[in-house]
C-alpha cells in the first residue's frame, strides 16, 4: 500500500512539474505555430537563476521563485523580440533552426559560467509529512500543491479576464484577432513571458530533488514535447493531461518494469501512440 | 552558362588540392583534422538530402550515424568480423532502421516531424546508453580495428586513411549528384517546394519522402561505419542531436539544399572550431548565435550566395545584349532611313 502510495506521489510530483512545462511551449506553439526548441533551456536556465538567487544571494526560497521567474520570463520576451518576431515571414525551417541556436547558445553560455558539474539546490523543507501510515518529503507535496495553484490561477486568467482571452483568440485565429483589434506583439509578448514563467517555476520546483546541470533541461523539453503531440499541440487541458500521463506512466514503469529504462517509456509511448493515431490523441487544435 | 563550363575545370582543382592536401600539410595532424571533416561531410551530404532536398528537418541524423558506427563497433570488436564486411553490414542497418524510422514519422508532417525525430534520435542514444550487454553502455567501445588492406593497399597510417575517407566523400558527392539531378531529385524537391503540388503532380508523398529518409540513413550509416574505423573509439554521446545540431550548421554555412554546400561548411567550420581550440567545448557559444544570424540574414549559405550572384550576373549580361542589340537595331533602321 505504502509502495504503491509512493508510486502515485511520484507520478504526481512528476507529471506536474512536466505539466508546467508543457503548458509554456503549447501555449507559445498556440501562438506562433513554432515548437520552441530553446524552451528546455529557458527550464534550465531557471533552475540556475534560482541556485544563484539562493546560493550566492543568500535569497529566500520563493523570492528566488519570483525572480527566476522574471529573469527567464525576460529572457524569453528577448529571444521574441530579437529572433522570432524577425523571422515570422521566413519558413518555419528557419525558426526551428533558430531555435536550435538559441538552445545551444544558452547551454554553453551557462556552462561557461557554472561549469559542467552538477549542482544542488538546497532543499528548503527537509521535512518528512506523515499522514496515518503514509509518508511523505514535504518537497514534494510542495511541487504539487504549487503546480496545480498555478495552472488553476493560469487558467483563470486565460478564461476570465480579458488579457486572457486575448491570447486564446490569438491561438484560435490571427486573423480574425487582428481584425477585432487585438494587438500581436503586445499578446505575443505576453505569452512567451508567461512560458518562460512557467519554465523557471518548474525547474525551481524541481530543483531540490533533482540535480542542476548544463544539460538538464534535454530530456524534460523532449518529454514537454511528447506531452503536447500525445494532448494536441496548443491544447490547455492535454498538456495537463498528458503531463499527468506522462508521469504516471514513468514512475510506475520505473517501479514495475526497469529504472534503467524509465526515461525511454514517454518515447516508446509516444511511438506506439502515434502510430495508431497520427493526429494526437486530442486533436482539437488551440482551446483552453 | 558561364558557371557550366566552369564548374568541370574548377572541380578537377579542388581534387587535385585535396589529393596534394596531405604532402603540404604541416603534420599528420592536420591530416587527421581533414579526414574528420570528410567523414562529417558524407554524413552531411545525407542529411541534406532529407533537409535541404526535401525540405524535412530530421533531428535524428546523428543517431544513425551512432548505429553504423556501432554496427562496425560490435561486429568487428565482439564478433571478429572483418572491417569491410561490417562496413557494408552497417550502412544496410542503418537504411533498414532508417526505413522503419521513416515509415513512422514521415506520416507526420512538418513541426511534428522534427520533434518526432528529435525523440528517435534520444531513443537511439538511451538504447545505446542503457543495454550494455550489446553495446558497452557508457563505456563505449575501444580498440576497433582499423580498415584491413585491399590487395597491395595498407590502411594503417594517417596518409592512407585519408585517402580512403576522400574515395568515399567523392564517390558520395558523385552518387547525390547522380540522384539529385535524377527525376527522382526533381521529386524531392518538388516535395520540399510544396508538398500539396507535388501530391498532384502524381507524386506518391510518402513512398517518395520514405526513400529520401532512407538514403539520406544510409549516408549516415556509411560516415559512421567510416568513423569508427578511423577514430576507432565510440562512446554513446555521438548519437546526440548537438551532432545533428553541428551538421545543420555545416550546411546552412555551405548553403543548404547544394551539392557542395555541407562539405564547404563541415571544413570551413571545422577548421574554425580546431582555431578556437580554447572555446573547444564553448565552441556554441559561437555556433548558436551563428545559426540564427545565419538564418535570419544570410539563409542561402555561401554556395547559395554565390550561386545567386551568378544567376544576376547572367540576368544583367543577357539584360545588357537585348539593349545593345536593340540599341543597334534602332541604329539600322536610323541608317536607312536617312
Amino acid at each position: 500500500m505504502n509502495i504503491f502510495f509512493q508510486q502515485v506521489l511520484n507520478g504526481l510530483t512528476l507529471g506536474s512539474v512536466y505539466a508546467l512545462v508543457a503548458l509554456g511551449l503549447t501555449l507559445v506553439y498556440g501562438i506562433l505555430h513554432i515548437p520552441n526548441f530553446a524552451h528546455g533551456a529557458l527550464y534550465m536556465v531557471g533552475a540556475y537563476a534560482a541556485f544563484y538567487l539562493v546560493g550566492s544571494l543568500g535569497a529566500n526560497y520563493w523570492v528566488a521563485m519570483a525572480g527566476a521567474a522574471l529573469i527567464v520570463a525576460l529572457l524569453a520576451v528577448l529571444s521574441d523580440r530579437l529572433i522570432f518576431h524577425r523571422l515570422r515571414n521566413a519558413p518555419p525551417l528557419h525558426d526551428m533552426i533558430a531555435a536550435i541556436g538559441l538552445l545551444l547558445f544558452l547551454e554553453a553560455g551557462i556552462q561557461a559560467i557554472w561549469g559542467a558539474e552538477f549542482h544542488r539546490l538546497a532543499p528548503p523543507y527537509p521535512q518528512i509529512v506523515r499522514l496515518f501510515d503514509l509518508v511523505a518529503p514535504a518537497q514534494r507535496l510542495i511541487i504539487i500543491a504549487a503546480a496545480f495553484g498555478l495552472m488553476f490561477v493560469l487558467h483563470l486568467f486565460l478564461t476570465r479576464t480579458l488579457t486572457g482571452s486575448t491570447i486564446i483568440a490569438m491561438a484560435q485565429n490571427r486573423e480574425g484577432a487582428s481584425l477585432v483589434g487585438i494587438d500581436a506583439t503586445k499578446v505575443s509578448v505576453l505569452t512567451f513571458a508567461i512560458s518562460g514563467a512557467l519554465a523557471a517555476v518548474a525547474a525551481t520546483l524541481f530543483a531540490p530533488i533533482n540535480l542542476i546541470y548544463p544539460s538538464m533541461g534535454h530530456l524534460v523539453i523532449m518529454k514537454a514535447f511528447v506531452i503536447i503531440i500525445l494532448g494536441g499541440m496548443g491544447s490547455i487541458p492535454g498538456a495537463i493531461v498528458g503531463g499527468l500521463v506522462i508521469g504516471f506512466a514513468e514512475s510506475f514503469g520505473a517501479f514495475y518494469v526497469s529504472t534503467n529504462y524509465k526515461d525511454i517509456i514517454a518515447f516508446a509511448l509516444l511511438v506506439l501512440i502515434l502510430s495508431f493515431r497520427p493526429q494526437g490523441l486530442f486533436p482539437s487544435g488551440a482551446r483552453a | 552558362m558561364t558557371s557550366k563550363t566552369l564548374q568541370k575545370p574548377l572541380l578537377a582543382v579542388l581534387l587535385v588540392l585535396a589529393i596534394v592536401f596531405p604532402m603540404v600539410a604541416a603534420n599528420d595532424y592536420y591530416i587527421y583534422v581533414m579526414s574528420l571533416a570528410y567523414i562529417m561531410a558524407i554524413a552531411a551530404v545525407g542529411l541534406n538530402l532529407i533537409l535541404g532536398y526535401t525540405g524535412q528537418l530530421n533531428l535524428a541524423h546523428a543517431g544513425f550515424m551512432a548505429i553504423g558506427a556501432y554496427t562496425v563497433g560490435i561486429l568487428t570488436v565482439d564478433y571478429g568480423v572483418p572491417y569491410w564486411i561490417a562496413f557494408v553490414v552497417a550502412g544496410v542497418i542503418s537504411a533498414i532502421v532508417g526505413f522503419f524510422a521513416g515509415l513512422l514519422s514521415l506520416r507526420l508532417k512538418g513541426h511534428f516531424f522534427s520533434i518526432f525525430t528529435l525523440c528517435v534520435g534520444f531513443m537511439i542514444y538511451l538504447v545505446i546508453e542503457k543495454w550494455d550487454a550489446l553495446t558497452h553502455g557508457t563505456v563505449g567501445i575501444i580498440d576497433i580495428p582499423a580498415p584491413t588492406g585491399l590487395g597491395p593497399i595498407r590502411f594503417d597510417n594517417t596518409w592512407s586513411q585519408y585517402y580512403l575517407v576522400l574515395f568515399f566523400l567523392v564517390v558520395s558527392l558523385w552518387l547525390m549528384s547522380r540522384i539529385v539531378h535524377s527525376l527522382l531529385g526533381r521529386a524531392f524537391i518538388a516535395i520540399r517546394n510544396g508538398e500539396d503540388l507535388a501530391e498532384t503532380l502524381g507524386i506518391n508523398l510518402m513512398r517518395t519522402k520514405v526513400l529520401a529518409f532512407v538514403l539520406s540513413t544510409f549516408y549516415a550509416g556509411m560516415a559512421g561505419a567510416l568513423y569508427a574505423g578511423f577514430v576507432r573509439f565510440i562512446g554513446p554521446a555521438m548519437a546526440l542531436e548537438s551532432h545533428t545540431f553541428d551538421m545543420i550548421a555545416f550546411i546552412l554555412v555551405g548553403g543548404i539544399g547544394t551539392l557542395f554546400g555541407p562539405l564547404l561548411g563541415a571544413i570551413l567550420l571545422t577548421w574554425l572550431t580546431q582555431s578556437l581550440q580554447f572555446l573547444q567545448d564553448f565552441r556554441m557559444i559561437v555556433f548558436g548565435p551563428l545559426l540564427i544570424l545565419l538564418v535570419m540574414f544570410f539563409p542561402q549559405g555561401l554556395i547559395g550566395y554565390w550561386r545567386e550572384r551568378q544567376a544576376r550576373r547572367a540576368a544583367a549580361s543577357m539584360q545588357d545584349r537585348r539593349l545593345q542589340r536593340s540599341v543597334i537595331g534602332q541604329q539600322q533602321e536610323v541608317g536607312t532611313n536617312a
